[in-house]
């Protein structure tokens, strides 16, 4: 009797090819589709086509349209960008809520109280550093209790979040216009201080520029410095790293003061280049998001670009498609929801390869 | 990699130039067609083109109210669907803004937008297309921000409170004289939303209802600090009833408020919706907004090539506001107690904010007025034995805590 070899077996891949590894992500992005199509088909009745055109309409289909979706995909790569050392450092940083909402919270109030005193110039960079430095100090606190008395990170940060939120509520009762509404309204929507300038006729240029210049550093910083290899090396096993004669509890808070400081820039970002004022809502839980954001890059800055930009695409075409369909903005989240779990699944077949019973064996 | 993501660079620069070429001849006609609509031209029902901003979507009482006026306006002047563009779910941040720039670029002549914390984003979009006319409900700034294509609007929905109120009074008085309370426990509960001059006019008004029937009344008040959140609404009710409340109102937009009344027990007055759906045993009434009146008014003249009023608001006496069908636990001659204020309010023999029925800090409001102090700034206000809520302004200005009303905050 032969023991039955089971019909599929999966084995560990050695090396996949950088080819194979683009055509394994290009199937199944045309698959996720597919299968979108149909949902949409089975669900709405409506013309997926028509659907996906609206979403490109939306999100990119008029200069203003196109962006907008610049400026959001911008702001959400940032943080990204902020988290990834965190991460890599296998610290988990589910904070960055609260440190782009402290790094808001600075900016709104420089804003509020200078905005009539220094000059613009001045303002920027007032708002800028103080940004960084709250998120900064929103980042060190949970790190420095990890490094100290071995605190759970992930927890520590995720209470942060509330806590800056309550601040922020209790800033909003000083700030608020007009009193008892609960909103702060735009400021200084007469003189405009502290927004951010327009460079060659467009409000979002500097958005971009700061956003690019951090990815680009960033890249460097973990590809080329010292101390993004120990971050690596800290990362992978820290007994490893202790081994090695790496001061461990200096690189974690190093880390976190780098992480919470770019979300922090992050926040300055959002109140003095977008939406010029400040809320609990200010984050729009886009500190989550770019979690997603940054694991599914593996941490390469550059490809976060894609990841965001295509995030932001399909929440900024949600909104024409629920303006033109009478779809819900639900609808976009589940054709969201699709694609990724199609991509983030793919990456089991770049891992894994099956291998099926061969016809041939079974009749011997 | 690199190789790729040159080719998506170049595909996204090909498609933004595409979009670009497009949206510049798009705002080209909207420029053509703006300038006839400035030289006085009317604005045919037909080419007419009408945005709306709304905070929620169908799924939510108050932006379901403006829907089905604007539904309203479409039927009355023969507006087809594809005319207006409807944006749900817009936050009281930058996507207002956005979303009403990105309508005035879709060539919409008069864009609407239903939220308060949408006013700055509206302004700041009104000032960017002058040819357009932006309107925004709740809002106080059309008068102060010198813009003439930016206007406000509201409705007399306090007048529907204090009807609103006259129902709960006449239930409290039922409950009297059946002996299941007494006077002194005549305790009404509201739920508000957020401390400002819109809840408070909102529940002053509703309480002078029902001090109009039962004069030794008395109310809390307890606020959510949100607009739309049911279950703390549900349990704000519920704090209320166990704090000797036996009615409660609400000025919060979900149903929250009168689940909790059902499953205790107590009488309720609801908001925007009929609450009989849920509250069957308890929804006595609710005070609705009849937005499609200033709706097709506004669109009207519009059309017309007309001025729009910079502040808007209206009563009774247009339809522009409601109370839903009295409910099976309403006492008996609620319907002509109700009848009868309406009427006398639309004929303006009542008035809601009438000096002598009620008392600050132990005085009359005019007295108060006259020492000075905090109570100054209401001297515009007060005059022929009333105060004139929105009359100056289209969004409410009373926000005085009267006598026989707590608020707890």
């Amino acid at each position: 009797m032969n023991k039955k070899e089971p019909f599929v077996r999966m084995t560990k891949r050695a090396h996949i090819s950088r080819s194979k590894t683009v055509a394994i992500y290009l199937i199944s992005a045309v698959l996720s589709l597919i299968v979108c199509a149909l949902v949409i088909v089975a669900l709405t009745h409506q013309n997926p086509i028509e659907v996906y055109a609206g979403i490109i309409d939306g999100a990119i289909g008029t200069d203003r349209r196109l962006w907008i979706t610049i400026r959001e995909t911008m702001v959400l790569l940032l943080i990204a960008v902020g988290l990834t050392p965190a991460f890599q450092m296998r610290f988990w940083n589910i904070g960055a809520e609260g440190q782009v909402l402290m790094g808001g919270m600075a900016t709104a109030a420089l804003m509020i109280y200078c905005g009539d005193t220094l000059p613009a110039w001045l303002l920027l960079i007032a708002m800028f550093a103080a940004s960084i430095l709250a998120g900064m100090i929103w980042g060190l606190i949970p790190a420095y209790f990890k490094s100290k008395y071995n605190t759970n990170e992930t927890l520590f940060t995720l209470m942060m979040n509330y806590v800056a939120m309550q601040i922020v509520t209790f800033a909003i009762v000083y700030w608020e216009n007009p009193a008892g509404s609960n909103t702060v309204g735009i400021i200084n929507r007469a003189t405009k201080a502290g927004w951010f300038p327009e460079i060659g006729g467009n409000a979002y240029t500097l958005n971009v520029i700061i956003v690019l210049a951090m990815t680009v550093g960033m890249f460097i910083y973990q590809r080329y410095s010292k101390q993004g290899y120990e971050i690596a090396v800290v990362g992978e096993s820290q007994n490893t790293a202790r081994y090695a004669g790496i001061n461990v509890k200096r690189v974690i808070i190093r880390t976190m003061a780098i992480s919470g400081a770019i979300c922090g820039l992050a926040g300055a970002l959002i109140v003095g280049g977008a939406s010029h004022t400040i809320s609990t809502s200010t984050a729009d839980g886009r500190g989550f998001t770019a979690i997603i954001v940054a694991w599914m890059a593996k941490f390469n800055p550059f490809v976060m670009i894609i990841i965001s930009a295509f995030l932001v695409f399909m929440q900024q075409g949600a909104v024409q498609i629920a303006t033109q369909f009478g779809l819900n903005e639900n609808a976009s989240d589940i054709i969201t929801g699709i694609i990724l779990f199609f991509l983030i699944g793919s990456t089991f077949f770049i891992n894994y390869k099956l291998e099926f019973r061969k016809k041939s064996k079974e009749v011997a | 990699m690199k190789r790729y993501l040159g080719i998506l660079v170049a595909l996204v620069m090909t498609v933004s130039m595409l979009a670009g070429c497009g949206s510049s001849s798009e705002s080209d006609s909207t420029s053509a067609k703006s300038e006839t609509g400035e030289s006085g031209a009317a604005v045919s029902a037909s080419d007419i083109k009408i945005g709306v901003i709304y905070i929620g979507d169908e799924n939510e009482g108050y932006s379901e109210s403006h829907m089905t006026g604007i539904d309203t306006m479409a039927e009355n002047l023969g507006i087809s669907e594809d005319q207006i563009i409807e944006k749900t779910n817009i936050p009281e941040d930058e996507s207002c803004y956005d979303a009403a720039v990105d309508l005035a670029d879709q060539g919409c002549d008069i864009v609407f937008a239903t939220s308060f914390g949408h006013e700055d984003y509206l302004i700041q979009a009104a000032e960017e297309f002058p040819d357009v006319q932006f309107c925004h409900a709740t809002g106080y700034q059309a008068a102060s921000s010198g813009l003439d294509n930016f206007h406000n609007y509201f409705d007399n929905i306090y007048e529907a409170r204090y009807v609103s109120g006259v129902v709960a009074g006449m239930k409290l008085q039922s409950m009297i004289e059946e002996g299941t309370i007494t006077a002194e426990q005549a305790k009404v509960g509201y739920v508000g939303a957020y401390p400002y001059a819109e809840v408070i006019s909102g529940f002053t008004s509703f309480y002078l209802g029902v001090k109009s029937i039962v004069s030794e009344a008395t109310m809390e008040v307890r606020y959510t600090n949100s607009w739309a959140d049911s279950s703390l609404e549900a349990e704000t009710a519920t704090a209320l009833i166990s704090d000797g409340c036996v009615l409660i109102s609400q000025h919060a937009d979900t149903t929250g408020a009168p689940t909790a009344c059902q499953s205790a027990g107590v009488p309720c007055v609801g908001y925007n919706v009929d609450m009989t759906s849920v509250a069957p045993d308890c929804a006595l009434t609710s005070p609705t907004n009849n937005w499609g009146v200033y709706y097709t008014e506004t669109v009207q003249a519009v059309l017309d090539g007309q001025a729009i009023d910079v502040d808007w608001a209206k009563g009774f006496a247009d339809d522009a506001v409601r109370l839903t069908d009295l409910g099976s636990a309403c006492a008996e001659g609620t319907q002509d107690a109700v009848d009868k204020a309406i009427a006398a309010i639309s004929d303006g023999s009542l008035h809601v904010f009438d000096t002598t029925t009620f008392t600050v800090d132990g005085k009359s409001l005019e007295d108060q007025i006259a020492a000075g102090g905090d109570y100054e700034k209401y001297a515009d206000y007060v005059s022929d034995g009333y105060y004139h809520e929105s009359e100056l302004a289209s969004a409410p200005s009373f926000d005085i805590i009267i006598d026989g009303i707590t608020a707890v905050e």
